[in-house]
């Protein structure tokens, strides 16, 4: 297991994920068909990749007094974003670091199945099941920083709930699960928390925060929700998303934003769109300015060997051909790509 | 009229428009000696119009009066054209009536044509009995009078070549050194040759039994004398692959190989250009092919004329698509590189390709719709008041 010890000697390599690892780190964050294939091969295994160094060897040489870095994963549909972004979450909580996952921006725009009307602030919109469901996974990810962490402030919800300064965050987190209905305001309330909280340094107790959002393009593009009178919902009017936005803004210090784009659930974008400008938009960018740009390509030569070689360890690639023939096939007609290499191998 | 499909120029040319060309006025020149005679009309008028008003009949005089004209008229036509009229060949005067009655219809059959009267009167039977009334031949009243005789021809050399066999074999076992008749390169006539060759009718049985026949005389072991008289009857095959245009390889300025080619396929329309670089890249449009073509089965067909010559990695392909759908556009480009690689290979591998069917481009395209029917074949719901 290497888990801090990941150089570019190991490039194209397979690293095991503990299954311990994987319910706590990542109850939400895996895709879907990575998910898959963990359950079919029985462990997860992760191919170390030049952009998920690249972004580790960054967050190594960081200097975390200074305000928040901004990293973003860009690339081709199907090249491996996600996964170098789970990459590099499980590289973070390995070190100890506080992480604030945010599986798909892209679920909380679209699909919602009730809207509350804000009680917080009158014209924004609350997405309780969404939220309480995020929370859920949060407390999950990270136990053992819900004790130590004490709340700086105190929080009203109703007449009669309230929550003391000094409590710990974990009571906090528990109400917003349980009380379905301000759990929007609750994560508001954590992520201020954690945002003035990261800036203490680590002698005083204080913790390193990183932000993983994945499809980060969603919180300046539109939504498909529509207020009761069927006028579409600007996304500054939904709670979790302004408060999303005040996270990636870099007014605080002691952390890390890592952001991916994501073209396949976002809206209103064409397919063929991958870069920075054109999924974030002129809003978003410049509200992402200045960020590092990371690019994710297709597989080289030698990860493409590595993942056929780790499909035929694991004899997921029964045809007889596999060895030697079809091998050009599938580089020609995947052209490495590892998502559609993933498709393609699931039935052969 | 049935017979001349095509409207015969020689004639306009002869009598320079002061009279017609139809041949109706011709029959009323036939003596009544011709028109109480019967004629046998070859099968193949009976086939090409059946809607036509009783077979034609054509006097053996009128069709020498006919060739007569056509070459008079082949040399006017070589006069008003300036050429020699000694060297004027058939092509010759196909390109001369284009240039001289261009026609813009577009049933090539419907066209002037100026051709020799044997190649337009369809073959008739001469006369089959003399002034007696008696019959010529000894078999006319079987009713196939030719195919019966040709049976009976072929029948008398099976016996003769078995009868030299018994000689040659009671002569001693001579170990026969004789080969038999190549058959490679032609096959048999079929029926419809057959009659045309005959000048008569004949049954799909009666083809079979003189292809049984002949077949037996071939597996007869001496019978290379009758070789000529076998080759009489069987039709020789052209070589499809030399009709190939191979295009030659050009090369540009780095010194690297490439060629072009374009494919069509119901409405798609596509060039290529494919260089001998040395990566597996393939752009189409500028964009790449992974992206272009989402779906598995377009990448397929791109796919197979490469991993058919086992050469996946070595080209770059650089590729222009436009018109039809997802599918026919993967099919011009599979056409295209296949035309494309052409110039890199050696024949037998272009021989290999035409037979798997790489380079035959796919004449299928969408069926008109008929009025009164949903659409090409489905009918409207029948409603049965």
């Amino acid at each position: 297991m290497w888990r801090a010890c990941q150089s570019e000697r190991h490039l194209g390599q397979y690293y095991t994920l503990p299954t311990s690892h994987l319910h706590t780190i990542f109850p939400h964050g895996l895709p879907a068909r990575y998910q898959q294939q963990v359950k079919t091969f029985n462990e997860g295994c992760v191919m170390v990749r030049q952009p998920a160094l690249e972004l580790i060897s960054y967050l190594k040489a960081a200097d975390y007094s200074k305000p928040a870095v901004r990293y973003l994963l860009y690339g081709l549909k199907g090249s491996g974003k996600t996964m170098s972004l789970c990459h590099t979450i499980h590289y973070c909580s390995t070190q100890g670091w506080l992480v604030l996952h945010i599986p798909d921006a892209h679920l909380w725009v679209k699909n919602c199945k009730e809207l509350l009307p804000s009680s917080y602030h009158t014209s924004r919109f609350d997405q309780p099941i969404e939220a309480s469901n995020w929370l859920r996974n949060f407390r999950t990810t990270n136990e053992r920083f819900l004790s130590k962490i004490k709340l700086r402030q105190r929080y009203t919800w109703t007449k009669r709930e309230s929550t003391e300064k000094g409590s710990p965050l974990g009571e906090l987190v528990d109400m917003g699960v349980s009380r379905v209905k301000s759990s929007s305001d609750v994560v508001g309330a954590v992520l201020k928390e954690l945002r003035l909280q990261a800036a203490e340094t680590e002698e005083s107790e204080g913790f390193r925060l990183a932000v993983a959002i994945d499809g980060v393009n969603s919180l300046w593009g539109r939504t498909t929700i529509k207020k009761e009178d069927k006028s579409p919902v600007a996304p500054e009017e939904l709670t979790l998303i302004h408060n999303l936005r005040k996270m990636i803004d870099n007014n605080w210090c002691g952390g890390a934003v890592i952001a991916t784009l994501s073209q396949t659930g976002s809206l209103y974008s064409p397919s063929s769109a991958y870069l920075p400008k054109e999924l974030l938009g002129e809003e978003g960018f410049d509200s992402m300015d200045p960020f590092i740009p990371v690019p994710v390509s297709n597989y080289s030569e030698k990860e493409f060997e590595s993942c056929y070689l780790y499909y035929l360890d694991r004899h997921w690639l029964q045809h007889p051909h596999s060895e030697n023939e079809g091998k050009k096939e599938i580089i020609f007609l995947s052209n490495r790509n590892p998502s559609v290499l993933e498709r393609l191998c699931a039935f052969l | 009229m049935a017979a001349s499909t095509g409207r015969t120029v020689g004639s306009i040319l002869l009598k320079c428009g002061t009279r017609c060309g139809s041949l109706n006025k011709t029959s009323y020149n036939f003596t009544r000696q011709v028109l109480s005679r019967q004629l046998c009309v070859s099968s193949a008028l009976h086939r090409k119009n059946l809607a036509a008003a009783g077979p034609e009949k054509f006097s053996e005089e009128f069709i020498k009066k006919q060739v007569e004209e056509y070459n008079i008229g082949k040399r006017h036509l070589a006069n008003i054209m300036g050429e020699d009229p000694e060297t004027f060949t058939q092509q010759d005067i196909d390109r001369s009536i284009a240039y001289l009655f261009p026609s813009g219809l577009f049933d090539k059959r419907a066209r002037p044509l100026m051709k020799h009267p044997d190649e337009i009167f369809p073959k008739q039977q001469a006369v089959q009995w003399g002034a007696d009334g008696r019959p010529f031949h000894f078999l006319f009243y079987t009713g196939k009078q030719s195919y019966y005789s040709l049976m009976h021809d072929t029948v008398a050399k099976v016996l003769a070549a078995e009868k030299q066999q018994v000689l040659l074999l009671s002569e001693g076992p001579v170990p026969q050194d004789t080969k038999p008749i190549s058959l490679v390169g032609s096959r048999w006539l079929l029926k419809e040759e057959l009659e045309e060759l005959l000048v008569e009718t004949i049954s799909d049985h009666d083809y079979a039994r003189f292809i049984q026949l002949m077949e037996r005389l071939l597996s007869l072991p001496n019978c290379l004398s009758e070789k000529d008289f076998v080759q009489r009857y069987r039709k020789q095959l052209e070589i499809q692959s030399s009709k190939q245009q191979v295009a030659p390889l050009q090369y540009d300025e780095n010194g690297v190989a490439y060629s072009t080619a374009d494919g069509r396929r119901k409405t798609a329309t596509c060039t290529v250009l494919l260089r001998d670089c040395g990566s597996g890249s393939i752009s189409i449009n500028g964009r790449d092919y992974l992206h272009y073509f989402p779906v598995l089965q377009d990448r397929e067909q791109l796919m197979f004329p490469f991993h058919f010559l086992d050469m996946l990695g070595r080209f770059d392909g650089q590729c222009t698509v436009g018109g039809g759908g997802r599918s026919s556009q993967a099919g011009a480009l599979r056409l295209a590189i296949s035309r494309a690689m052409l110039s890199f290979l050696s024949e037998g591998q272009v021989e290999s390709m035409r037979q798997a069917g790489l380079l035959t481009p796919d004449p299928r395209v969408k069926e008109r719709k008929k009025p009164g029917q949903e659409g090409a074949r489905r009918k409207f719901t029948w409603k049965k008041r």
